[in-house]
């Protein structure tokens, strides 16, 4: 479980987030939903590490990841998998190698076991036989399969995702959804989807958490959003005619 | 000032919450052979040129009867061994070695494999970089020398092919009372160059934001830098060095 506790980020006199509380709870799809510059991205960097909030803390089952030494905060990276909106694949390794990655970093298994794992998480996402291509020779929605076995290999506890279907086709984009949602249920994992998608959000959000100019203004769960009455939610959610038709059909 | 600031911060980097050995050796190993090894045809191909043309210009210019053949090939050694080896493979080794790690290391930060490292718990500064420094130290003297010997060589070839100098005098004069603390001095250097080199070409592209612009910027800044670099410290290792070189 992830509790964010008066989350605030300033860079400089420009506050992005204004005190963020939530929880995020594991075996769920967590949504983290908003227009652009509204501090989504932000707040995810604030969770794993990659900014320090300016006031508040992150919480990975009760333990202060924010205010904790280097060597805490790696104990707890360890359990923390992220795939980044451009899958981030290291350009000089194989899928194998990216894949293989982490625990070569973090563990001391024999290599025999680290390929099996290795292998396992790439059949899990339905890419086998791809191991020793480069990033290069891969499709933008195979990045983002691999970007997905490297942040589960480890048996992260936590995966991170941002933007995993930005850049991807319709069909692609659904098929990286419903193996985010998979996955998480799967291993029971505490996922968070950093995404302004929509249909991503009716599809696998099983939580979800508006943000507008550095606050959050909604939560709910997919079946609540419809009946929402915030009007700035409102504007973002039903944006397009998709989402106004279904509403129009629900009423 | 700020940036100069932040380039000593980074170097502090290197050093803290650094990986097993096991690691860096690995890493050490690929950046060698991608700083050094990769790098042998261009600098072979530019130091038997030097030499060559050195040796072909200085015996032009040194046509007195007064002065016997063999200070051609003295003026050729010492010129090799003090400044072109170290200092013009140092610029073209900054030309290519320097702007391909800022290079790399901006596309890294851009494309957020930077930050994937980050998120794994790595120190992604001593990570990347150290092992480029390390190997950048420990090739480049190596480069410096294998140069300085083909420059010798080329011009020897040149005296072969031409009627400058005999050969016979040009290899008199390579051995004429050479003073040893050029090649110390030549060493000194070369280390110098090869930390200015990896640390501020690292520093240039590790702290790129942007996109490929930028990247592109990086690149050239690191190149520009180390260059300004290499010549301020030729210049400071002259003045601190030379009175050795002279009662060595």
């Amino acid at each position: 479980m992830i509790e964010l506790d008066n989350v605030q980020k300033s860079f400089g006199e420009v506050t992005i987030l204004k005190g963020i509380n939530a929880t995020f709870k594991p075996g769920l799809v967590n949504m983290i939903i908003g227009a652009s510059g509204t501090g989504k991205s932000v707040l995810l960097k604030c969770m794993v590490g990659l900014e320090q909030p300016t006031v508040g803390s992150v919480f990975y089952n009760q333990r202060d990841f924010s205010h904790s030494t280097r060597k805490q905060q790696i104990d707890i990276r360890k359990d923390i998998g992220m795939l980044f909106q451009g899958a981030a694949l290291f350009d000089s390794k194989t899928v194998e190698e990216n894949v293989r990655f982490p625990l070569d970093i973090l563990t001391t298994l024999p290599l025999d076991e680290k390929l099996d794992k290795v292998n396992q998480v790439l059949e899990r996402v339905g890419l086998t036989d791809t191991n020793s291509k480069m990033p290069s020779e891969l499709s933008g929605g195979m990045k983002k399969r691999v970007g997905i076995a490297r942040a589960i290999v480890n048996n992260s506890k936590y995966l991170f995702c941002d933007e995993p279907n930005s850049g991807l086709d319709p069909q692609t984009a659904i098929t990286i959804d419903n193996l985010i949602k998979e996955i998480t249920q799967e291993y029971n994992i505490t996922t968070i989807v950093v995404s302004h998608d929509m249909n991503s959000v009716m599809e696998i959000g099983d939580y979800i958490m508006f943000l507008h100019q550095g606050l959050k203004l909604w939560e709910g769960s997919s079946d609540q959003i419809l009946d929402s009455e915030i009007n700035e939610f409102n504007d973002f959610v039903f944006a397009n005619n998709l989402m106004r038709s279904l509403k129009k059909l629900r009423k | 000032m700020k940036n100069i600031g932040r380039y000593f911060i980074f170097l502090g980097t290197l050093f803290k919450n650094r990986e097993t050995f096991k690691t860096y050796f690995k890493l050490f190993i690929n950046e060698s052979v991608k700083v050094g090894t990769n790098s042998i045809f261009l600098i072979a191909t530019v130091s038997v040129f030097m030499g060559a043309v050195t040796t072909i210009q200085t015996a032009f210019n040194l046509v007195s009867p007064l002065i016997p053949k063999y200070v051609i090939a003295i003026v050729v050694r010492d010129m090799v061994l003090l400044e072109l080896s170290p200092t013009i493979i140092a610029i073209i080794f900054a030309g290519k070695v320097g702007s391909n790690i800022a290079g790399e290391l901006g596309t890294m930060r851009i494309t957020e494999q930077i930050d994937a490292l980050e998120v794994m718990g790595i120190n992604s500064s001593s990570y990347l970089v150290l092992p480029k420094v390390l190997a950048t130290l420990f090739m480049f003297p190596a480069l410096v020398v294998t140069s300085a010997f083909l420059s010798i060589l080329g011009g020897y070839l040149a005296v072969s092919f031409t009627d400058v100098i005999t050969p016979a005098e040009y290899t008199q004069g390579i051995r004429y009372q050479l003073n040893e603390f050029m090649v110390i001095f030549a060493m000194i250097k070369a280390v110098t160059f090869a930390f200015l080199i990896s640390t501020i070409s690292s520093f240039m592209g590790y702290y790129t934001k942007g996109g490929a612009l930028e990247v592109g910027q990086a690149s050239t800044s690191a190149v520009t830098n180390s260059v300004i670099a290499i010549l301020l410290a030729d210049y400071l290792l002259a003045q601190l060095l030379a009175e050795y070189l002279v009662s060595f």
